[in-house]
């Protein structure tokens, strides 16, 4: 998350206090990313200095400075809106690194291995279900958050699911070529070139 | 007392060669007020588990007992009498019947159970008017929309004095909007007292109930713990508000 856009975002609407944007920031992220004062008035700072808001006086630094979106800080925010974000190349997936690693590991039962990471993300999903279900009702901007978490986390179970059912059709797929030509088992497959696949972003 | 218990419950299909153990040995109890979600993946026995469970079939080993009464005790008669009174079903494809209004077909278990119709239909149009659909009452199945079907169908299964709903894939081929609305309703039945399982593949759905089991070739494989509060999610380790 931009501090930096939605600090630009919440001065687009009219001028305001440092502490009102510290507060409009908490309330429009749903309170799940919680802002420390310092954070706030550090990046206020930041793009005073960069020209992209501006302050009334040369009152101190703090929660009653008023701020406003500078001509330059309204072409900042409308280009950053519709920067699409990184998502193109895959990223280091610790727990798609683990699935694989354990295919090599002897003695690793791999179902069982995914069903232990499938648990836990259905935890993880009640839990944030829980939220929506006590409070998202009535707070628009919690809602939409609560449901990028679980459409996240869904995803991550669906390709556990998607997983196991592979591994279970090439399980199936060597016992029937087994039995039709008895023959040496097959070589295990060479593991992917992790680099190259999930190459490291940062 | 339970709601509804599984006792070692097991179910073979067919003899011989063709044999299939849908289930085998499943343990599993749902207290009154609770929502219990089955995920598996297809042909884990999410289904038969559900019909069994609603007595719609019965197990080849094993018992089932519901409110604390065995059903392999009961005759057919009370069976469906416990089918009529005691359990709704919900369906993934909402089997409502399509030469009646949305209110006859909420109204219809309990005119099968020897209500007349005029206070049958009072208490359908009631459980219509909870779930937000007064004004789709007279509507023929045909022409609601889908969401509005699915709501009329679980308005069928808390109709009357139902303490046990049996969901197979609720939200069926619902969008997630309305998906979710169905399992309100589904969750603010159990907050009634209602005990209910819902059997689906989709962790969206799964993630309303207060446990979920896994279900694997037959077998209850792992569960989960009861969830923590959302409390937890709220704070980012190294930053303070």
């Amino acid at each position: 998350m931009s501090v930096r856009h939605a600090l630009l975002a919440l001065l687009s609407e009219g001028p305001k206090y440092g502490l009102q944007l510290r507060e409009e920031f908490e309330a429009r992220t749903g309170e799940v990313w919680p802002l420390n004062v310092g954070q706030v008035y550090t990046t206020l700072q930041r793009l005073e200095r960069d020209g992209l808001i501006e302050s009334d006086d040369a009152t101190e630094m703090g929660p009653q400075k008023g701020f406003r979106i500078t001509v330059g800080g309204a072409e900042e925010l409308a280009a950053w809106l519709r920067t699409p974000p990184d998502l193109s190349s895959p990223p280091r997936d610790e727990l798609v690194m683990k699935v694989l690693v354990a295919l090599r590991v002897p003695g690793v039962d791999v179902h069982d291995l995914i069903q232990v990471h499938r648990r836990y993300l259905v935890e993880l999903m009640q839990q944030w279900t829980r939220l929506k279900e006590d409070e998202a009702k009535f707070d628009l901007s919690l809602a939409l958050v609560v449901d990028a978490e679980l459409f996240r986390l869904d995803s991550v179970i669906r390709w556990l699911d998607a997983a196991e059912g592979r591994l279970k059709r090439a399980a199936a797929d060597r016992a029937t070529e087994s039995t039709a030509t008895p023959a040496p088992p097959p070589a295990a497959a060479p593991l992917p070139n992790l680099r190259r696949r999930t190459g490291v972003r940062r | 007392m339970s709601m509804l218990e599984l006792r070692d419950v097991t179910k073979v299909y067919g003899q011989g060669v063709t044999v299939v153990n849908a289930l085998g040995g499943v343990n599993l109890t749902v207290e009154p007020g609770a929502m219990v979600a089955v995920m598996g993946p297809s042909g884990s026995g999410k289904s038969t588990l559900l019909t069994i469970a609603g007595s719609l079939e019965d197990p080849t080993e094993g018992e089932v007992l519901i409110d604390g009464a065995p059903l392999s005790r009961m005759s057919r008669n009370a069976k469906a009498r416990l089918r009529r009174r005691s359990i709704g079903y919900v369906f993934q494809d909402f089997n409502l019947l399509p030469g009646l209004t949305a209110v006859e077909n909420v109204a219809l278990p309990l005119e099968l159970d020897g209500i007349s119709g005029r206070r049958a239909r009072a208490a359908g149009q009631r459980v219509l008017d909870d779930l937000g659909l007064s004004e789709r009452a007279d509507q023929f199945p045909d022409q609601l929309s889908g969401g509005e079907r699915q709501r009329v169908a679980i308005a069928r299964a808390v109709v009357g004095d139902r303490h046990l709903l049996l969901a197979d894939e609720p939200s069926g081929a619902l969008d997630s909007v309305n998906g979710e609305a169905v399992m309100r309703l589904v969750h603010d039945a159990c907050k009634r007292g209602v005990a209910a399982v819902v059997v689906t593949h989709d962790a969206k759905l799964a993630s309303w109930a207060d446990r979920v089991v896994f279900l694997r070739d037959g077998h209850i494989v792992d569960q989960t713990a009861p969830p923590a509060g959302p409390e937890s999610l709220l704070t980012i380790p190294g930053q303070s508000q």
